[in-house]
């Protein structure tokens, strides 16, 4: 198949999302999306923490083999961790994770940093509802396929 | 084996119209280990805390998994039920079902289903979390109020008269802020200097409060109830004891320049006191413009003070203090009108902002309260007031409205109008906006009984025509276009979150919104507090605001600073890092992470150590240990894979 078609076609109608959220900024920022309203797709499973810098690289590698389509981590902006710096901590080890992935065959498309700041619901929303649709571009995500996929 | 209990809210319908609650019941009451399930309309309700309390008891639960709304909304009301009830609280956790589930997705079954992976998550979660108890830590009874306007004056006023100490930092040489320049205020036209300075010098004459002007926040470290903080008291340069106010010093000083209060219409010298109301009553040198600081080319002033109170030598002072509560008063700024292309405001010199106009209108300003136009000192025939200069304006400029131009423009043309009894005074409006007590009639005031003239319409450029100014715009009420001569045009600005409110948001990490204003912990129900306990906010600092919701919001945050004072210890979060000696190498990784110094080698020991009072819970040493030997107490990595896998069960 080639990849023009691969892309264009719905592969895979019901990605599974693992979505990190820090409790400060973006937990906050997708707490907002809720108030107000804002519609995006369901394909995104939460999980809440203190801060970005608590997700343990492995954390995102365990959540591919347990099947996720893809991971989608969120903290506050530069500046703005309640922690001070953790975002900057989680920025270095999920750039060197990101590298690592896409080496053993990990589409980039499945593995995504953001910063929400809490009043960002709507670039929250956005950012969930772009991954969801590219995810659902690529076939679901198989481990123990050979060769890893098509990048 | 626990015995987990799972309470699923309906929440009227905020969650039942999306989520099938029946279907989740059924789901969840099958997964291991949970012993009881129920639903509920409301969990949050005096009922439903009940429904939670009876069952705890009833059926032996030592776990408790709410699936409710967000953690922000109710995770204290459930932990204190789950108290009551005998369990440690620590053993429930809520499973946010609503903002992040029910409210932002429409598909029924889709929304159901991760319902229960929410829930089963959280089960997962809760199974591993230890009963905890929040261990105490000393309040220092003392607050910390930064900015010195009337929100600040009034917080300080009020904390110190409920016998607590107070700093009270401001930037400028002087308390007093953006009111000290006001000439009147509305409604009731009140003299604003007459009104603010009886509390500027009870301010400076309070036991209980430590005033220190020219100086600034450099640092904030620790929390609530015992905040660590580094002031910078800059040098006046000019003796406070020894100065006499006999004012020879200005009269030597060779150096003119720009009059802040006087919102640069009338020079000043190097060596001033900004008003002569200023508390403290003292002059001050401006090291940027002075020629006898460094180096010394000058001391004229020097030279003349008798009391020898003036000191080129003096340093800065860096003050260190332990705080209980801090209150943010840090006001605001007027926006740049000079970005306003079309109004040619710094080339024209009749077209003035509202701040400008005050000090015109202020019996101390420059024109001691006679309203003369800048470019030639004549009494305006005519005057026209733009509101919404740089506000409404989502294109080009702000979006948001600032509140109180309306209000001010209007008393603007009224004090005008009481001025010079004849004169014409035009205001041009978008909306004209009166909500408050008595501003409905303030505004009919001045629009029915003293014929000040209202336009409904944006004026598009002011242009000079000869002496007088060329005042463009449309009428949108008639839509004809509008063209008019005036003497004296003045833009009603908005309101910009100031320099010092960006500042010390940025040390504190307070979150702030889309506009930079501090964003309240909750825009209705929690207006003074911010996201960090122990860290409230007043006046405009938080957003646009007129000067009677400022003071009433410097005293509810005072207040609120109140009760922390108030108590000798508080509780804190115990859910902090936590070392597993067995295992731990000592490889001093996480004393490098940690951004708090919350970690430390012990060498006699030869063990690391977590400094419980300092660590604040992040988990990122727990993410960083290459052996597993540090953990974040109840959010532990075996505990984040497991709700991973729970989320990922198919179902
Ligand atoms: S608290 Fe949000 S990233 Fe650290």
């Amino acid at each position: 198949m080639s990849k023009t078609t691969q892309e264009t076609e719905s592969q895979n109608p019901n990605p599974n999302i693992i979505l990190f959220l820090c409790r400060w900024c973006s937990g906050k920022g997708a707490d907002l999306a809720g108030t107000s309203r804002l519609q995006y797709p369901p394909n995104v499973l939460p999980i809440m923490v203190n801060c970005s810098s608590r997700i343990d690289p492995q954390h995102v590698v365990e959540a591919f083999l347990e099947g996720a389509d893809g991971v989608l981590i969120t903290g506050c902006n530069f500046g703005d961790c309640h922690y001070k710096t953790g975002n900057y901590k989680t920025f270095r080890r999920m750039s060197i994770l990101s590298k690592l992935l896409k080496q053993v065959g990990v589409s980039p498309k499945r593995f995504r940093l953001t910063w929400i700041s809490a009043t960002e619901a709507a670039k929250f929303a956005k950012t969930v509802t772009a991954m969801v649709d590219e995810l659902k571009k690529l076939p679901p995500y198989k481990i123990n396929g050979k060769g890893g996929e098509e990048l | 084996m626990s015995r987990v209990g799972v309470f699923v809210c309906h929440c009227g319908r905020n969650i039942a119209h999306t989520v099938d609650i029946e279907k989740v019941v059924e789901k969840i009451k099958d997964v291991d280990e949970v012993i009881h399930i129920e639903s509920n309309m409301y969990m949050c309700s005096e009922p439903g805390q009940t429904v939670l309390k009876d069952a705890i008891n009833k059926h032996n639960l030592d776990r408790v998994v709410v699936a409710a709304c967000s953690k922000d909304m109710h995770e204290d009301t459930f932990r204190i039920a789950t108290k009551e009830a005998g369990l440690n609280q620590y053993l429930t956790e809520m499973a946010n079902i609503r903002e992040q589930c029910s409210w932002v997705h429409e598909e029924k079954d889709k929304a159901t289903e991760k319902t229960i992976r929410i829930i089963e998550s959280t089960i997962e979660k809760v199974k591993r979390n230890q009963p905890l108890v929040p261990y105490q830590i000393p309040v220092t009874q003392k607050a910390l109020v930064i900015g010195g306007g009337v929100a600040g004056i009034q917080a300080a006023l009020d904390i110190a008269d409920a016998g607590y100490e107070v700093v009270l930092v401001e930037k400028d040489s002087t308390i007093g802020g953006k009111m000290a320049q006001l000439a009147e205020t509305f409604p009731t036209l009140d003299c604003s200097q007459c009104i603010l300075t009886p509390k500027m010098v009870a301010v400076g004459r309070h036991p209980n409060i430590s005033l220190l002007t020219n100086s600034e926040v450099e640092n904030i470290d620790g929390y609530v109830g015992s905040f660590k903080v580094r002031i910078n008291k800059k040098p006046r340069y000019v003796i406070e004891e020894k100065c006499t106010l006999c004012d020879d010093c200005v009269s030597v000083c060779p150096v003119i320049v720009h009059d802040e209060y006087n919102v640069g219409l009338t020079p000043r010298k190097a060596i001033y006191i900004a008003f002569p109301q200023a508390v403290p009553a003292n002059y001050i040198i401006d090291p940027n413009t002075c020629l006898g600081i460094d180096p010394l080319i000058c001391a004229k002033c020097k030279e003349v003070c008798e009391p020898r109170a003036i000191d080129f030598d003096m340093q800065p002072e860096i003050i260190e203090e332990e705080f209980g509560a801090i209150i943010v008063a840090t006001g605001y700024t007027p926006y740049p009108i000079e970005s306003i292309g079309e109004y040619g405001y710094g080339t024209i010199h009749d077209v003035i902002s509202g701040l400008e106009f005050e000090r015109i209108l202020a019996a101390n300003g420059p024109t001691q309260g006679v309203i003369r136009r800048p470019s030639d000192g004549k009494i305006p025939e005519s005057v026209v007031f733009i509101h919404c200069a740089g506000s409404r304006d989502p294109a080009k400029h702000l979006e948001y409205c600032s509140k109180i131009c309306c209000m001010y423009a209007t008393k603007h043309a009224l004090q005008y109008k009481h001025l010079v009894h004849d004169g014409t005074a035009i205001n041009f409006y978008i909306d004209v906006r009166t909500a408050g007590k008595d501003y409905e009639e303030f505004y009919k005031r001045a629009a029915e009984e003293e014929g000040v003239i209202y336009i409904r319409g944006k004026v598009s450029e002011l242009l000079q025509d000869g002496e007088r100014i060329l005042v463009r715009g449309v009428n949108t009420l008639t839509s004809e276009a509008v063209e008019l001569h005036t003497d004296l045009v003045v833009l009603a600005t908005g309101l910009l979150p100031s320099e010092g409110t960006k500042e010390i948001s940025n040390i504190l990490k307070l979150s702030c919104d889309n506009k930079g204003f501090v964003k309240e912990a909750h825009p209705k129900l929690k207006p003074v507090e911010t996201a960090i306990a122990g860290v409230f906010v007043a006046g405009t600092a938080s957003g646009p605001k007129d000067i009677p919701e400022t003071v009433a919001q410097a005293s509810g945050a005072a207040a609120k600073a109140e009760t922390i004072l108030s108590s000798d210890f508080m509780d804190r979060d115990p859910v902090i890092a936590e070392i597993d000696e067995n295992t731990c190498g000592v490889c001093h990784t996480c004393i490098h992470v940690c951004p708090y110094g919350a970690i430390y080698y012990d060498e006699p020991l030869n063990k690391i150590v977590v400094r419980e009072a300092l660590c604040e819970g992040c988990g990122s040493c727990a993410s960083a240990c290459p052996s597993g030997s540090i953990e974040l107490r109840n959010s532990t990595y075996e505990s984040i894979s497991a709700s991973i896998k729970a989320l990922l069960r198919s179902g």
